[in-house]
């Protein structure tokens, strides 16, 4: 069999995603021998080089780059999943939502008491840095994503079984225990 | 804006000590105003609706430190007591102005220029509307159809209303009351027809009655059935004869008049209670106001028939409060009414029969129409409508057998018991008996009320009203719908149609031979036009949408957010962004609204469900046709807030 | 009067007493009809709309609605479930649902809710709506983000005056539960537990205490809501 080529990223997210990736334990063993990794974190390839089969997306979208990482995903992937509480909604990175961008910005660098020292007053605004968007956007609010997998993180047995279901193109089988939103 | 420093009866939260020492009279007189006009109600909490609107008569809100002071006297905490105030479209929480200027959204309001009309109040007054100007002269709000349809754009100004605006007229108004003119001044200038002179009246509204049938026509004098007729019958014939009239409800539901008497006799109460419902809210009805300024007499002797049949004592007849100017001159009605022994103790000289009626206002809220929300205002609280059962026959104000019905429906009973059943019965069609009244308006040369016999098709209305290159219709106001063509596309109608109960519809040009009728057209009257011009999904649809967000009590999850999630949707396709599945989704989104508990809810997807069945080519138009996917999301748009703020040019970072 | 009364539900045969909501009968008889707004012992309010039910065809709630002889109910249909799934995504996009963050996590009812009805994504678009958190009561917080309006608080935090400690505030989209500035900085440590417990999300927190329960042992974690009442 063909392994699959899969590719993960975390966008605005925690890794926490990628470490939950890890906590299969000793399936990892079994992992490599039925897939493997492109463009990730994990092995740091920082471009696509072929055409990907899974790609897995921790975090939601908060800045411009988050968006152009998630549509050159859209592009090489052939199934796109959505990883997690912020890849789901935003998660903890959207609790700014609602509020003015100016007003976020404002109490981050220079209003909010755990502001340290910026007596001028900068906002960072080097053109090297990503713009960030007016609110932090769930991953399906932007591309088209296929699979969820909500939790916080997300439980390892379920990031497990799903995979491997996706891997071997058998039904899900999700039992109740592994589908959390914490 | 400062409204502290300007306004007279601003004082609380205010820090400055010396401030606080200078406003102390004020304090103490606000309190006292307070507890006077409670004890005018027996400091009934039940009568806090009258408490509020008194106190809004004397000084336009109310105060935090009189709600504490009401909360006290009502035994109640103040949360309960904000809880009501902030239900209500007319009541505030903070100062409003000297002259607070409701104007009228809707859509009959928009097609007739409303943007000029705002522009210039807002021009003139120097404020954006929802704000009050600095020296407290003059607030601008919106406000939901206020039943002007026929001579809009309207606008209530302290209480009286302002028809036919122009930016024209607005100069002139507002020039007038800075120069110091009183507002009556102002109206009388122009003076409507029929009672609208009269002085408890002094309006400029019009009736614009355009044609009469066997109601409107005076062809008896008020109150012989009280006089002559009803000492001779009983009230098993009272019922009987409505019976045999075959009456259905005129507000939209048809639900037979005799049946709820019937209903309303056999339950046993210690009191009964007979509500006439003058909430008419639905955009684009107008019929109560006309027939509560003409033929008041008809309506409240219709009360006490249906006190009579039922055994009723208490009257109630509900207002709303946009009718606020009709106010003085019903009671005034009423007073006759005492006067002449037809109302109050031993009515029309029936020895055991006592009854009397109260006019209780309204204060803004669409909801309120809908009978048990009605009757959850009267006893003081918010206007949500109730769990039923129990129905407010078995158990509605304040617990006691009640029975609510329409303006149109008691003035028609009186008709039937002067002219007989029989006499009835050879109007309309053999499914809807008698006539209806028709509140037309829109794109036409004639708006106003029509009463016509049941039966009538959309054609004759059209050619009726003098409406021209006519588009669409929508019958029964915004919780009508749009029925009609029947193909579209890979929709299994009856499966869809199934889900939605019409109090009424928007057509298209294909179904103008359909008749107005309970089996074929139900409709509460709402009659509004639109020509081959309109744009009905940006104009009409988005009008309908907001008017339902904007007026859902918000109790069941599904109606305070499922209109808004629609809506959005609909902006999406209207932005370009749709593809056919967004089409798809908004008809199967809108089932779950069907899960509310009131009309309200029920019905307040229709304005697009129903476009979309009927005007499915609108939307399609739309729809973009190379992709299958587009979730709406900017990020050209979505980047600008944040760039312009930290000074950088809005390009894309490349990784 | 005989008390007893027959209904159906999804054609199993219930006898039950005259009086009882359907919601009760199906609960004592081993029917799981969802709800959420929903008290046992409290005046019901169908204020969320999940114990949706069909009667001929026509939708009422099952909380608000009494038995009646021969009643035949339609409860755990594809329609129906789907009616209440969608009810419980709009509660989510309507309102700020971050349950990692949330104390109330793995003992709330709308998310167990969630996970009953298997939602992993709302199809509705998030709607993220800036809302206040109140601290003025020194015993507890009023989480404005997580609030579903259910009505519980209102109903059952009353004082010995009858006063109610909480209560609606405008309405339609902007309609949100308030607690009363003036009682709330009066709330007994009782009271207050009380409000705690019977908010079935996270909208009411007592003050210092979260987080209590580790996770694997809360409420809903192992067992759906509603397993209890079909055992």
């Amino acid at each position: 069999m063909n392994k699959k080529i899969i590719a993960t990223t975390s966008l605005a997210g925690c890794f926490g995603c990628h470490m939950s990736i890890l906590d299969i334990d000793e399936r990892i063993l079994d992992l490599i021998e039925l897939v493997e990794f492109d463009k990730s974190p994990i092995d740091d390839i920082k471009k696509f080089s072929r055409p990907v089969d899974i790609g897995i997306i921790e975090g939601g979208c908060c800045n411009s780059e988050n968006v152009e990482i998630l549509r050159y995903f859209r592009e090489n992937c052939n199934i796109l999943v959505s990883l997690g509480e912020c890849a789901i909604m935003g998660g903890l990175p959207a609790m700014r939502n609602g509020i003015p961008i100016e007003e976020c910005l404002r109490e981050a660098y220079i209003d909010g008491v755990t502001v340290g020292e910026n007596t001028e007053k900068i906002i960072p605004n080097d053109k090297e840095l990503p713009i960030l968007l007016d609110k932090v956007y769930p991953c399906h609010e932007v591309v088209k994503i296929d699979y969820y997998l909500p939790g916080c993180p997300p439980r390892a047995d379920l990031i497990w079984n799903a995979l491997y279901a996706l891997i071997t193109g058998n039904e899900m089988d999700l039992p109740y225990e592994v589908i959390k939103f914490d | 804006m400062n409204l502290q420093k300007n306004s007279y009866f601003c004082c609380e939260n205010n820090n400055n000590a010396n401030v606080d020492e200078f406003f102390k009279p004020y304090l103490r007189f606000m309190k006292d105003l307070t507890k006077k006009i409670a004890a005018r109600y027996n400091n009934d909490p039940t009568r806090l609706m009258d408490i509020l609107l008194d106190l809004h008569e004397v000084q336009n809100h109310v105060s935090d430190d009189q709600v504490d002071t009401l909360a006290k006297i009502l035994n109640q905490s103040g949360a309960s007591i904000r809880e009501t105030i902030s239900f209500y479209h007319f009541f505030s929480m903070k100062p409003l102005a000297r002259y607070n200027i409701y104007l009228n959204n809707s859509i009959t309001s928009v097609m007739r220029d409303r943007q000029s009309v705002k522009e210039a109040f807002e021009m003139d007054c120097d404020i954006e509307f929802g704000q009050v100007s600095e020296d407290g002269q003059f607030g601008l709000f919106n406000t939901s159809c206020i039943g002007m349809n026929d001579q809009d754009p309207a606008a209530i100004i302290n209480g009286k209303i302002f028809t036919n605006l122009t930016p024209y007229r607005v100069h002139e108004l507002i020039k007038g009351l800075k120069s110091g003119q009183a507002l009556d001044d102002l109206i009388y200038e122009n003076h409507g027809d029929g009672n609208n002179s009269d002085p408890d009246v002094h309006s400029m509204v019009y009736n614009h009655i355009r044609k009469k049938s066997i109601i409107l026509k005076k062809d008896y004098p008020f109150y012989e059935v009280l006089k002559t007729k009803l000492k001779d019958v009983s009230p098993e014939d009272v019922i009987h004869k409505v019976e045999a009239s075959n009456l259905r409800g005129r507000g939209g539901a048809g639900f037979p008049t005799g049946l709820k008497w019937r209903f309303g006799r056999k339950i046993e109460g210690e009191h009964k209670v007979i509500i006439c419902n003058a909430d008419e809210g639905e955009p684009g009805t107008f019929k109560d106001r006309v027939m509560l300024t003409e033929y008041p007499e008809m309506v409240f002797e219709g009360m006490v028939i249906s006190a009579y049949a039922t055994g009723a004592d208490i009257g109630l007849l509900y207002l709303r409060h946009e009718y606020k100017y009709l106010l003085k001159f019903l009671n005034r009605k009423l007073d006759e009414m005492r006067a002449i022994g037809v109302l109050g103790k031993k009515v029309a000289g029936i020895s055991d029969f006592n009854f009397d009626i109260r006019i209780q206002l309204g204060a803004g809220a669409y909801v309120c129409g809908e009978e048990s929300a009605l009757i959850e205002s009267l006893e003081g609280k918010r206007g949500e409508p109730r769990d039923k059962p129990p129905f407010p026959v078995e158990k509605g104000y304040l617990g006691y057998p009640t029975i609510v019905n329409n303006v149109e429906t008691l003035a028609t009973v009186v008709k039937i018991l002067y002219h007989g059943a029989d006499w009835y019965t050879g109007f309309g069609t053999k499914d809807s008996l008698g006539t209806k009244l028709l509140s037309i308006s829109g794109d036409c040369k004639f708006p106003g009320i029509y009463e016509v016999e049941w039966g009538t098709s959309i054609k004759e209305v059209i050619e009726m009203c003098g409406a021209e290159e006519v588009q669409a219709i929508q019958v029964g106001g915004p919780s009508g719908m749009l029925i009609g063509v029947k193909d579209f596309n890979n929709l299994n109608s009856n499966e869809l149609m199934k889900w939605y109960k019409p109090s009424g519809m928007m057509i298209a040009e294909k179904f103008f031979d359909r008749r107005l009728s309970y089996s074929d057209l139900p409709t509460g009257g709402s009659i509004i036009i639109f020509n081959k011009h309109r744009d009905l999904l940006k104009d009409v649809v988005m009008n309908f949408m907001d008017f339902f967000i904007e007026e859902s009590c918000g109790s069941c999850s599904t109606c305070r957010n499922m209109p808004f999630v629609m809506k959005n949707k609909l902006q999406k396709i209207l932005d370009g962004h749709g593809v056919r599945k967004d089409i798809d989704d908004l008809l199967s989104w809108g089932k779950t609204l069907k899960a509310s508990r009131c009309g309200l809810g029920q019905t307040a997807g229709n304005p697009i469900l129903s476009s979309i069945f009927n005007f499915r080519h609108l939307y399609e138009q739309y729809i973009q046709s190379l992709t299958d996917f587009d979730t709406g999301f900017d990020l050209e748009k979505s980047i600008q807030a944040s760039a312009k703020f930290t000074h950088r040019k809005a390009s894309l970072h490349s990784f | 009067m005989n008390q007893q009364v027959k209904i159906r539900i999804d054609g199993q045969e219930i006898i039950t007493e005259r009086g009882k909501t359907i919601v009760e009968a199906a609960r004592e008889n081993g029917v799981f009809i969802p709800t959420l707004c929903n008290m046992p012992g409290v005046k019901p309010k169908g204020a969320c709309r999940i114990c949706t039910i069909k009667i001929n065809h026509r939708m009422m709630t099952s909380c608000t609605t009494p038995v009646a002889d021969g009643m035949d109910i339609e409860n755990n249909t594809d329609e129906l479930n789907d009616i209440r799934k969608s009810i419980i995504e709009l509660l989510f996009v309507s309102g700020n649902h971050f349950c990692p963050a949330c104390e109330k996590s793995g003992n709330c009812e709308l998310q167990a809710l969630a996970y009953r009805f298997k939602m992993m994504v709302p199809r509705y678009p998030y709607d993220f709506p800036r809302k206040e958190v109140d601290s003025s009561s020194p015993k507890i917080i009023k989480e404005q983000n997580r609030c579903i309006a259910c009505q519980r608080c209102m109903k059952t935090i009353v004082d010995e005056d009858g006063r109610h400690f909480f209560a609606y505030e405008d309405r339609g989209k902007d309609l949100r539960v308030v607690l009363d500035p003036i009682l709330g900085k009066e709330i007994t440590d009782e009271l207050a537990k009380k409000a705690m417990e019977n908010c079935p999300v996270g909208s009411i927190i007592y003050k210092e205490l979260g987080f209590h329960e580790p996770i694997g042992t809360r409420k809903y974690d192992k067992e759906p809501i509603g397993s209890k009442i079909e055992s």
